[in-house]
C-alpha cells in the first residue's frame, strides 16, 4: 500500500531508530504550540493598533465606514449602497448579531437571508476578527456566514465590531476559536482587501472572481452586543 | 538532440524572441521593487526568514510523526486521505475521485502538483471538462502552453496577447467587441468562469501548507478561485505533495507572514482560507466530501540527500524573480514543470539528472536567489551539486579533458603564474590597442553574444604579490 510505502520511506530517510522519539517530539511540539518571534506591527496596542487597521484598509482600497453603535448599521449600508449606484438588497447568513441589528431603519433596503445565490449583487457578513498587521478580517464559515457570501457577489459588506480587532493574525484565530466555541470551522476566511488580479500584462485588476469592492462597517463600541 | 542541445536551443529562441523579451522586462522587476519595499517596511524580515527555515527543518526532520498526525486529524474533520507514491497513482485517485462523483466539469484552481503529474491530459481522456480558474493558468491552457513561473504562470504574455486569444476562443462573444483594456478582458474571463463555477462537480485545488495540529490545508490566493472551487462543487480535492506540512498554525503564521511579500511584494495575499474538511451537518453550503492526496513523486527520497533543503521550498517565486537567467530567458526555455533557480535544483532531483542535470548550468552562481529566499535555500551548492554529478556522469570528453588540466595547473602556481602571464600577453597583443576581442580563440560560443575585454597589464597573482609587498599582508 502506498500510505505504508511513503512512511516507511521517510521513515527510513530519517533514521528509523528514532521513529518514537520523533513521535513524541511532534506531540508535544503540537499540545503546546511554539510561541515564535512576531514582528513590531503585529504587537501594537489601543489606538495604534486602531489605526494601523484602519490605514492597511486605506491603502488596500477597502472602504471604512464608522458608527458609534450596532443600531446604525442598516442605516449605514443603505446609505453606502445608494450613495454607490448599487442596488439597496443584501443577502447575509443568521449570524445572530446581524439578525438583532434593527432592519426596519433601512426600510427601503431588502434583506434576503441565506447562501449567497448566482445574481446575488451585495453579500453582508460579519467578521470575528480583524488582524491590524494587514488590516486583515477573519471570517468564519457556517450558517451564520455563509462562505458564498463572501466570494460571489460584486460587493462584499463587513461588520467588525471595533473591539474585535486585535494585533496579529495568532490573536485573531484564537478569537475566531473562542467564538466557535472551540470548534475549527469548515473555512476560516482571512481577507485582506478585494479580489484581484495582475495576471493580464502585469496591472492590477480589482474583481477577478471574488468581490471587486469590499466595505468594512466598523461598530466603535461593539462591547454592548458581544 | 541531447537534453542540453534542446535547452540550448530554447534559450537561444527566448533571447530572440521579442514579444517574450518585452514582457520578462516589466513584470519580474515589479515584483522585485514590490519585496523590496515590503523588507524595507519590516525590518525584523531577515529573523523572520531565520524562523521560516527553522520550523521547515523541524517539520521535514520529523516528517513522518507529522504526516501521521495530519492523517488522524484530517480524518476526524471528517477528510479522506489518500497517499500516492508515484505521479500515476495520484492520477488514478484523481481519476477514480472523479468518476465515482460523475463529474463533467472539474474546476481547478492554481497548482503545480497538478502540472507535476499532468493532470488535466488525464482528466480529458476520460471526456472531463477541466477549467483552470486562476487567470493565469487559463490563459494558458486557452493557449495550450505551461506556467511560465510558479506564482504568475502567464508572466510571459502581453495584455495584446490575451485580447487575441480571447477573441479567438470566446467566439460566443461579439467579434467586434472592445478588448482594449486588462479590465475588459478581466471582466470577460470572470464571466466565462463563473459559468463554467456554477457547473462543476468537482473542485481542485493544491495547498500552500498542510497542518498537522489540526488536519487542514492552507491555501492562498489574491482572486478568490481557490475559495470558489473549494466552496460550490459538490467534492473538494485537495492535490498536494507530503514535504507541505507545518506542525501546528502557529507554525504558518511566520511562513505567511513571508510568503506575499517575497512573492508579489503584498503583505498579505487577499484571500488565505484554512480549510478543514467538508461542510458540517449545519452548513448549508460547502462540499459533501473533501479528499487530501498526498503525493510523494521522489520526496521521501530527496530527504536523505544532500539535496533536502529543497524541501523547505515555499513556492514564493522570489529566486526566479531575482534571478537573471531566468529574466533573460523566462520559464518555457527551462522545458521544465519549475523553472528558475528553484526548477533547476528541483527538477533533476525529481525527474534525474540524466533528464534535468542541464539545468544547473542556467545559473551564474551569483547568490541572489539564495539571498532572497525567504526559507533560505542554499540554492546555490545545490546547483553546484548537480554541476557535479552531471559532470561525473557525462561523456563529454572535450571538456573532461581541459577541466582535467586546469586542474592539474591551478594545483601548481608557478606553473599557473606562467600560463596566466602568457595567456594575458597574447591576449592583449590579440586586441590591439583597442583591447577588446571580437572573437576568442576556442571561445567562440563566447564571444558569439559579446565581445571579450582582452586582459589588461599584468595578472592577478602578480598584482596580489606586489598589494601584500606594499600594505603587508592581507589580514
Ligand atoms: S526556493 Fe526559496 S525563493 Fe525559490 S520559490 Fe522556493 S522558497 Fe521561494
Amino acid at each position: 500500500m502506498s500510505r505504508n510505502r511513503i512512511l516507511s520511506a521517510v521513515r527510513g530517510a530519517l533514521d528509523p531508530s528514532h521513529a518514537p522519539a520523533r513521535r513524541s517530539a511532534a506531540s508535544a511540539r503540537i499540545a503546546s504550540a511554539p510561541k515564535h518571534p512576531r514582528p513590531n506591527i503585529a504587537k501594537l496596542e489601543g489606538d495604534e493598533r486602531i489605526a494601523r487597521f484602519a490605514e492597511c484598509l486605506a491603502a488596500l482600497g477597502v472602504d471604512r465606514i464608522e458608527v458609534q453603535a450596532a443600531d446604525e448599521v442598516p442605516a449605514a449600508i443603505a446609505t453606502y449602497l445608494s450613495a454607490r449606484g448599487l442596488p439597496l438588497r443584501l443577502r447575509r447568513g443568521e449570524d445572530n448579531i446581524l439578525a438583532s441589528l434593527p432592519w426596519h431603519h433601512a426600510s427601503d433596503l431588502v434583506v434576503d437571508i441565506g447562501p449567497a445565490q448566482a445574481d446575488d449583487a451585495v453579500g453582508l457578513s460579519r467578521a470575528l476578527a480583524g488582524a491590524a498587521e494587514t488590516g486583515t478580517l477573519a471570517l468564519a464559515s457556517g450558517p451564520g456566514n455563509p462562505v458564498t457570501l463572501s466570494f460571489l457577489p460584486d460587493t462584499h459588506v463587513v461588520v467588525l465590531c471595533e473591539q474585535a480587532i486585535v494585533a496579529s493574525y495568532e490573536d485573531a484565530i484564537a478569537r475566531v476559536l473562542a467564538e466557535n466555541g472551540g470548534v475549527v470551522p469548515r473555512t476560516i476566511n482571512l481577507v485582506t482587501g478585494a479580489s484581484r488580479t495582475g495576471d493580464i500584462g502585469g496591472k492590477i485588476v480589482m474583481g477577478a472572481h471574488g468581490p471587486r469592492r469590499l466595505a468594512v462597517i466598523l461598530i466603535r463600541d461593539g462591547a454592548q452586543r458581544t | 538532440m541531447t537534453k542540453t542541445a534542446a535547452f540550448e536551443a530554447g534559450v537561444s529562441a527566448a533571447l530572440a524572441n521579442e514579444a517574450l523579451q518585452h514582457a520578462l522586462a516589466d513584470v519580474p522587476a515589479g515584483f522585485v521593487a514590490g519585496r523590496a519595499r515590503q523588507k524595507a517596511a519590516l525590518p525584523e524580515f531577515e529573523g523572520l526568514r531565520r524562523t521560516a527555515r527553522d520550523i521547515r527543518d523541524h517539520t521535514l526532520a520529523h516528517l513522518d510523526a507529522y504526516l501521521e498526525e495530519f492523517e488522524r486529524n484530517a480524518v476526524s474533520a471528517g477528510s479522506t486521505v489518500h497517499w500516492a507514491a508515484t505521479a500515476d497513482e495520484a492520477r488514478e485517485v484523481v481519476l477514480s475521485i472523479c468518476r465515482a462523483a460523475g463529474a463533467r466539469t472539474i474546476a481547478k484552481s492554481k497548482s503545480m502538483v497538478s502540472e507535476e503529474i499532468a493532470l488535466n491530459a488525464a482528466l480529458e481522456a476520460q471526456a472531463m471538462e477541466v477549467v483552470e480558474t486562476d487567470l493565469g493558468e487559463y490563459l494558458i491552457q486557452l493557449r495550450g502552453e505551461r506556467p511560465s513561473h510558479i506564482i504568475a504562470p502567464a508572466i510571459h504574455l502581453r495584455a495584446g496577447d490575451v485580447a487575441d486569444e480571447f477573441r479567438l476562443r470566446h467566439d460566443h462573444l461579439d467579434a467586434s467587441r472592445d478588448l482594449a483594456t486588462p479590465e475588459v478582458m478581466v471582466a470577460e474571463a470572470r464571466s466565462v468562469l463563473r459559468e463554467k463555477f456554477l457547473a462543476a462537480d468537482v473542485g481542485i485545488t493544491g495547498a500552500n501548507f498542510l497542518v498537522a495540529e489540526t488536519g487542514s490545508a492552507i491555501i492562498v490566493t489574491n482572486e478568490g478561485n481557490a475559495d470558489l472551487t473549494m466552496s460550490l462543487p459538490k467534492v473538494h480535492i485537495v492535490l498536494t505533495t507530503i514535504d507541505k506540512l507545518v506542525p501546528t498554525l502557529a507554525d504558518a503564521w511566520p511562513l505567511l507572514r513571508l510568503l506575499a511579500r517575497s512573492a508579489t511584494g503584498q503583505a498579505f495575499t487577499a484571500y488565505t482560507t484554512i480549510v478543514t474538511g467538508p461542510r458540517r451537518p449545519e452548513d448549508d453550503a460547502g462540499p459533501q466530501s473533501c479528499h487530501v492526496i498526498l503525493l510523494d513523486n521522489g520526496r521521501s527520497e530527496l530527504l536523505q540527500s544532500e539535496f533536502r533543503p529543497i524541501l523547505r521550498c515555499i513556492r514564493c517565486g522570489a529566486c526566479m524573480n531575482h534571478c537573471p537567467v531566468y529574466c533573460a530567458i523566462g520559464g518555457h526555455a527551462y522545458d521544465s514543470v519549475y523553472p528558475g533557480p528553484i526548477g533547476a535544483v528541483l527538477t533533476p532531483a525529481l525527474a534525474g539528472v540524466g533528464e534535468a542535470g542541464h539545468l544547473a548550468q542556467a545559473s551564474t552562481f551569483c547568490g541572489r536567489c539564495e539571498e532572497v529566499c525567504p526559507v533560505e535555500i542554499p540554492l546555490v551548492s545545490m546547483l553546484r551539486g548537480w554541476r557535479e554529478q552531471a559532470f561525473a556522469a557525462s561523456d563529454d570528453w572535450r571538456s573532461r579533458t581541459f577541466l582535467r588540466a586546469w586542474v592539474q595547473l591551478a594545483k601548481r602556481p608557478r606553473a599557473y603564474g606562467l600560463a596566466a602571464r602568457i595567456a594575458a600577453a597574447i591576449l592583449s597583443a590579440l586586441a590591439g590597442a583597442k583591447g577588446i576581442l571580437r572573437r576568442l580563440p576556442f571561445g567562440e560560443r563566447w564571444t558569439r553574444q559579446r565581445d571579450f575585454p582582452a586582459p589588461q597589464g599584468t595578472t592577478f597573482q602578480d598584482l596580489w604579490k606586489r598589494r601584500e609587498r606594499d600594505e603587508g599582508p592581507a589580514p
